[in-house]
């Protein structure tokens, strides 16, 4: 019989394919995790930015992960019950989103203000006079800043 | 509820997204700066996931599974305006697009997010989110571009006047429209122009942008019931023409 706790240790094992530093958990794009008494495990995911091409290449990873260590029966459903936006990115993941060169996104209280977008931390010389230079970036939920103090351009975990 | 209603909301919702996301696409790799290739690369990958969460809820009620909706149908079945199946022309066009239809589509969304109808209002509140961006682009872009050179303005000018009617045009009014209003789903076309014009006038205020005079200018409707310009058939034979090799391949 399969533990909550043993399926969490399982799925700390499987990253976002973009940022392989940044577990789902930490993520928050696993909403829910379930062992039925008939020993079924149910994972609820939710995706990250409606377009992203990486969601299902992600569900298939926890699939993969959970057939692996044995799981014989296992149910993985993405649903929009419970949206996903970054304030669900946890502290710890925060932490490894920095140190990857990508600046976390700032947390907001009920909803973001884009102005939060300004003055950036740059996630390399952690100077905050910083501009936006373009709200889109190489992925869906990247924006692009200069860092007027060390002179280069740098990422954001855009807020959602 | 009229599920008939619910449907043409969301085929509307879901085609605008669709066909205006390919032609978002069509400015990756020859976008003017960089900045500009990659933002409506990136818009057009989010509007290409409005219309495939729009599209599921359709197979929930009944419909055809999203590829096929979106692949498989001729013009006169799409409910899109027709604003958003013209060309992309020249950047200041597709930008004046951009800005016009996204304005309208963040008022749109801000009242989906209270629709009383749970599905539709779900999937509404994950979208605003990404819509917020959008209009930021739209918005900060006008602004530059539209106070910048006499070249930039005139450019802007000309395709605010080009666009003004088919823009005018997502506001055609739908048979059940009265009915989703009662019944707090959605409200009136009307009202959320009469929004939109308030909207846009407050960022062309801040440029030297002239928004043509509502009086002189005749909408272009047709578009929500399946009458279409001649641009559509040519868009939606490109969109389909990997999947029509072998539509019943496994990606």
């Amino acid at each position: 019989m399969w533990t909550q706790e043993e399926i969490l240790v399982l799925l700390e094992k499987v990253k976002d394919p973009e940022i392989p530093v940044l577990s789902l958990l930490d993520l928050g794009v696993i909403t829910q995790v379930q062992v039925t008494p008939e020993n079924k495990v149910v994972v609820n995911m939710t995706p990250t930015f409606s377009g992203c091409p990486a969601m299902d290449y992600m569900r298939k990873s926890v699939e993969e992960t959970l057939a692996a260590a044995g799981v014989q029966e296992f149910k993985v459903q993405m649903s929009f019950d419970k949206p996903w936006n970054t304030n669900k990115i946890t502290p710890n993941g925060r932490k490894v989103l920095q140190a990857f060169g990508l600046a976390p996104p700032p947390v907001y209280q009920v909803i973001p203000d884009l102005d939060i977008l300004e003055h950036t931390t740059c996630p390399y010389c952690h100077s905050t006079n910083t501009t936006l230079r373009t709200p889109f970036g190489p992925t869906l939920c990247r924006a692009m800043h200069y860092c007027n103090n060390c002179r280069q351009m740098f990422e954001q975990f855009k807020p959602l | 509820m009229n599920e008939q209603a619910i449907k043409e909301l969301l085929y509307t919702l879901a085609d605008n997204q669709l066909v205006l996301g390919h032609r978002n696409s069509e400015w990756t790799g020859i976008g003017p700066i960089l900045e500009e290739d990659i933002a409506f690369s990136s818009m057009a990958q989010d509007k290409l996931g409005h219309s495939l969460a729009f599209y599921a809820l359709l197979y929930e009620l009944g419909e055809s599974d999203p590829d096929t909706l979106a692949f498989m149908r001729n013009p006169s079945q799409f409910h899109c305006c027709q604003l958003v199946e013209l060309p992309i022309g020249e950047y200041d066009f597709s930008l004046i697009r951009h800005f016009l239809y996204d304005h309208a589509e963040a008022i749109r969304f801000e009242y989906l997010t209270q629709a009383g109808y749970e599905p539709l209002a779900k999937v509404a509140t994950k979208l605003r989110g990404e819509l917020k961006y959008h209009l930021l682009h739209a918005n900060t872009m006008v602004k530059q571009l539209g106070n910048a050179t006499a070249e930039s303005i005139n450019r802007l000018q000309q395709s605010l006047n080009d666009a003004f009617p088919y823009a005018l045009g997502m506001f055609e009014s739908s048979p059940y429209e009265a009915e989703l209003a009662s019944a707090g789903i959605f409200p009136l076309e009307s009202q959320i122009q009469t929004q939109w014009l308030e909207n846009i006038r407050k960022v062309l205020a801040q440029t030297q942008l002239q928004l043509p005079d509502l009086e002189s200018v005749m909408p272009v409707f047709g578009g929500r019931r399946g009458v279409h310009s001649e641009y559509l058939q040519p868009l939606l034979d490109e969109m389909a023409e990997v999947y029509n090799l072998d539509p019943n391949t496994e990606w």
